[in-house]
């Protein structure tokens, strides 16, 4: 497993509870969370501790939710689906990227330090904006299928695809831009424009689709530099913070192979 | 002030609001997208099950076809939908589909040859087809009669989204992410678009367009357990019925689906039973089939949901800290299946309940789950009374699902409806006839109310916390406004929510910041989810039968006599209920008249219309027999409903075209 570092997006603060509260006694958990709000300058990133009553399955969706319902209405965080489908709720949960809304509190209490997702811009306290970052690397990869025709005959039967590859691409298809991996990227604290895995991901994905017109000096053309595969140093730390599992450290491989051999002609 | 121009304002970046804006930028309209999250985490994300279109590919979906997609989609609404709109649904839903497999989407494909599949308990083995290989895979679902569900695995949902958000993206659409629509701008006629709050900084924007459409997605949020997402919580459906002038139809239509894992309400797909999944009780004894000897587990859901909950209060429940619950079984299934095609609810059971239903059983009980009602649409998805205003999705009422819809033909709507409806937005655009002159005065006029309202719930010196009384909302409406209702519940429920309403503007903030304030989210939202509960218990009050997902312990039979129509509710300003109207639905131009749905209670009361009609129907099978084509447009024309470019037969294994393309 690797341990997640900061980046420079956000100041590094200390992993450790500001006020020093104690491990143990039974059902309660402290939770300690990063608390700033960028557009207030006068504000300094700081940890805020909440003490509350751990119950049964309880989980961060619904501690954090708790602690904003009755202690801090002000507490600013993410979540959509609470169901470990949308990839809203990334955070780092005790230094390491997670989705919150499937992280059980007893798994990982009773002392939780959360802290916004580094690598990204920090909208206040717990939010980072995951989206703006994913849809500019869309834009930048052109992550779509390129199809080969405008106007499509609807009214004909669907082109055919072997059932082994419909289950290949959407292995990787399942991606659910959560941005773990990038929060656990090296290559993304010297390289801001670095696609991430979640990009080189999508590259190999749409490698994939016979439905995709392009070809691999297409793909050369987007991802063939220091900010797309070249830039990335393969130390893994993705691979092992995605929660969807993807195998990201296999599909880097290959797409920088092909993406070598089309550098080499 | 601040104003942005458009084409088209789209309101909610789930499938239906994503592919409505991608219709009208192909057709050369600009479009700007709303969202209160990434478009990509809009709750179609998390549909997992699957998508019904007629394709007829595997075969056991042999014989599918329009007119049995119609005949499931209608018994499903316990005839409550528009006739017409089902047929435009069912006959564009298989281009739908392979559109989105041209997009990307990876279906699940079929293998040819035998294969293993568990149907009512037992093993059976079935043959697919050599000249199906490779094309799109159907699996069961309740309350049809052949396997139409086509598939990703079990993210179907997340997969289309995936693909449709791309093309979006592709088509160079913007999203406004973090953007939430607070008022429609309209005169009361003709809507101009909407006034926007920045959910990052706080500030409001107007939106002014041509076209205004509202696909903000279900509403289910107004209840304590449900399946829907956090940001469910219907402020697309308040946005209309604050208006006043466009209305809502059927809202105390309420889906609650049998599989919400317990406590917790999180979904479990219709798959796991559409595969072959059981329910038992508290013996551990396979209920369904002494209820509903024919279609069992896979009645509709609104059957399958009362049968559960009348097992737990004959006491055969299992009993737990939380409350009873009953056990969903899919180990039958086998470890393989599970991991493959119901990957997503292997997940779901490993991290939020720390079991593994490939060995043990999963504690389920009927969770609030999709929203029947919705802003109401004409067929071309533009609202009858505001001119301007379309909606799509699960926020329309467009009405093709009527008081109970099957599972998988929401994501199908979305599509379809996102298709149809966005081609009539743009047929809106291209008229000359609808471009306005709009005095600036009124966009001031309602950028500055907004304002004022936000202002006042900063500065409040109120006493009440908007959370206590949202929770408290969400209970009464999960205890009271619930699977099984009564006229005394409905009353007591209409009552104390009119105080929480009263008491909703006396609402003081704890933190009252201006800006990015989670606290004044969650207080300007509950004024509007207050209403919103109002017209669902309202219309559920007042609504004295059964039908389909509505049920009246009090008046547990359907009763097409007096209520074969469709609840329109509007709001006046400062009122405290809704006003509740009447459409009737007419019998005289159904295709399917009023019968038993196959499944469920068997007795009802006939409209006095249904038998003249019922002879009509039968007379023109026998005059058409052996000819579907010309039967169904003898029995309901919709061919002009729908625009020029998706009208056309659908091509099937069985249905073939030939060599020549297209057919008539
Ligand atoms: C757990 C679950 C599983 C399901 N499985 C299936 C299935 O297998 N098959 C099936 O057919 N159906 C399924 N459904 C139903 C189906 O997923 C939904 O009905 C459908 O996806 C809704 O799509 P939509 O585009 O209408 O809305 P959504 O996808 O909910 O999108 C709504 C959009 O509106 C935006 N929005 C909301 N309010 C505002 C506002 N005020 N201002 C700006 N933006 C706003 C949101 O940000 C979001 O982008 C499932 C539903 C659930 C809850
Ligand atoms: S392998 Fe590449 S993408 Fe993954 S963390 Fe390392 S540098 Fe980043
Ligand atoms: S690759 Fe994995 S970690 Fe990265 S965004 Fe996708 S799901 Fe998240
Ligand atoms: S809230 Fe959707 S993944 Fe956590």
């Amino acid at each position: 497993m690797s341990m997640f570092r900061p980046t420079a997006t956000h100041k590094v603060i200390p992993l450790v509870p500001a006020d020093g509260a104690q491990p143990g006694n039974g059902g309660r958990i402290r939770v300690h969370a990063m608390r700033y709000n960028p557009r207030d300058p006068g504000n300094a990133p700081r940890l805020q501790t909440y003490e509350l009553e751990q119950a049964e399955g309880m989980t961060l969706f619904i501690a954090l939710s708790e602690i904003r319902e009755k202690q801090d209405p002000s507490l600013q965080f993410d979540f959509v689906c609470r169901a470990g489908i949308c990839g809203s709720c990334a955070m780092v949960i005790n230094g390491r990227p997670g989705l919150a809304c499937r992280t059980l509190t007893k798994a990982v209490g009773p002392d939780i330090t959360l802290l916004p997702l580094p690598g990204f811009e920090l909208i206040g306290d717990l939010s980072v904006n995951t989206g703006k970052w994913m849809r500019a690397m869309s834009e930048r990869l052109e992550a779509w299928v390129h199809m080969k025709e405008a106007e499509l005959d609807l009214t004909r039967i669907e082109a055919r695809m072997e059932p082994e590859l419909a289950e290949q691409i959407y292995e990787l298809d399942r991606c659910i831009e959560c941005g773990c991996c990038v929060a656990g990227c090296g290559t993304v604290r010297m390289r801001e424009a670095f696609v991430g895995a979640v990009g080189l991901n999508k590259i190999a994905r749409f490698r994939l689709d016979p439905r995709d017109t392009r070809d691999d000096d297409d793909f050369y053309e987007l991802v063939g530099d220091d900010d797309g595969v070249f830039g990335c140093m393969s130390l893994l730390g993705c691979h092992d913070v995605c929660p969807k599992q993807l195998p990201l450290a296999t599909q880097i491989a290959f797409v920088r192979r092909k993406m070598a051999a089309v550098g080499f002609r | 002030m601040k104003v942005v121009y458009t084409d088209v304002l789209v309101i909610g970046g789930g499938l239906a609001g994503l592919r409505m804006a991608i219709a009208a930028k192909r057709r050369g309209h600009d479009a700007v997208i709303l969202s209160l999250v990434p478009p990509k985490r809009s709750h179609s994300k998390a549909a997992q099950g699957g998508m019904q279109a007629s394709l007829g590919n595997v075969i056991k979906g042999q014989g599918d076809n329009e007119d049995v997609h119609f005949e499931d989609t209608v018994r499903g609404s316990d005839w409550g939908a528009d006739q017409a709109v089902v047929r435009m649904f069912v006959n564009t839903a298989p281009k739908a589909v392979r559109e989105l497999a041209a997009w990307g989407v990876p279906w699940s494909r079929v293998r040819r040859g035998d294969r293993t599949v568990i149907i009512n308990g037992q093993k059976v083995t079935i043959t697919e087809r050599d000249e199906a290989h490779g094309l799109m895979a159907q699996r069961d679902f309740g309350g049809t009669k052949k396997w139409r569900t086509c598939y990703v695995s079990d993210g179907t949902g997340h997969a289309m989204l995936q693909a449709v958000g791309d093309q979006a993206i592709g088509s160079g659409i913007p999203v406004h992410e973090r953007a939430e629509a607070l008022a429609l701008i309209h005169d009361g006629g003709r809507c101009y678009g909407a006034v926007v709050r920045d959910l990052i900084d706080g500030e409001l924007t107007a939106y002014v367009a041509k076209a205004t459409a509202i696909a903000t997605g279900g509403a289910g949020r107004l209840y304590r357990v449900t399946t829907n997402a956090v940001i469910c919580e219907g402020i697309g459906h308040a946005l209309a019925l604050e208006s006043g002038a466009a209305a809502l139809g059927n809202m105390e239509a309420v889906q609650f689906h049998p599989t919400g894992i317990f406590p917790a309400g999180i979904l479990v797909t219709e798959g796991c039973r559409g595969d072959g999944g059981l329910l038992k009780d508290v013996d551990g004894h396979r209920f369904m089939p002494d209820y509903e000897p024919e279609k069992k587990e896979l009645a509709s859901r609104d059957v399958v949901s009362r049968r559960m909950e009348e097992h737990i209060r004959k006491g055969k429940g299992v009993g737990s800290r939380f409350g009873d619950h009953l056990w969903l079984d899919i180990t039958l299934l086998g470890e393989k299946h599970i991991k493959t095609n119901l990957r997503e609810v292997f997940e779901i059971c490993h991290h939020f309940l720390g079991i593994d239903p490939t060995k043990d059983l999963v504690a389920v009980r009927p969770a609030q789950h999709y929203t029947m009602g919705g802003v109401r649409t004409k067929p071309t998805g533009e609202s009858p009374t505001l001119k301007g205003l379309f909606a799509a999705g699960e926020a329309a009422c467009w009405d093709m699902h009527g008081f109970n819809r099957l599972g998988g033909n929401s994501v199908a709507e979305t599509v379809v409806a996102g298709m149809i409806v966005g081609e009539f937005i743009a047929d809106f655009c291209d008229d000359p006839g609808n471009e306005f002159n709009l005095p600036t005065g009124l966009v001031r006029e309602f950028v500055e109310r907004e304002q004022a309202k936000l202002d006042a719930l900063v500065a409040s010196r109120g006493t009440e916390d908007a959370s206590a009384l949202k929770a408290r909302m969400q209970e009464i409406m999960t205890a009271k406004v619930g699977i099984f209702r009564t006229g005394r519940d409905l009353e007591e429920a209409v009552a104390e929510l009119q105080q929480l309403l009263a008491r909703s503007r006396n609402i003081g903030l704890r933190t009252p910041s201006p800006g990015p304030n989670p606290e004044l989210v969650t207080a300007y939202r509950v004024q509007k989810m207050l209403k919103l509960a109002l017209t669902v218990a309202y219309g559920a009050l007042t609504r004295t039968e059964s039908r389909g997902a509505h049920f009246r312990e009090d008046h547990p039979r359907r009763d097409d006599a007096q209520w074969l129509k469709r609840t329109l509710a509007t709001w006046r300003d400062g009122a405290s209920l809704p006003e509740l109207n009447y459409e009737p639905l007419d019998i005289a131009k159904m295709e399917l008249p009023p019968g038993w749905r196959g499944y469920g209670a068997k007795d009802y009361v006939d409209h006095p219309d249904t038998p003249r009609r019922q002879a009509e129907v039968d007379a023109l099978k026998t005059q058409y027999a052996g000819d579907r084509f010309a039967l169904q447009r003898a029995l309901l024309p919709y061919d002009d409903l729908l625009p020029a470019r998706l009208r056309g037969r659908n091509e099937r294994i069985d249905e073939p075209f030939g060599g020549t393309g297209r057919a008539a």
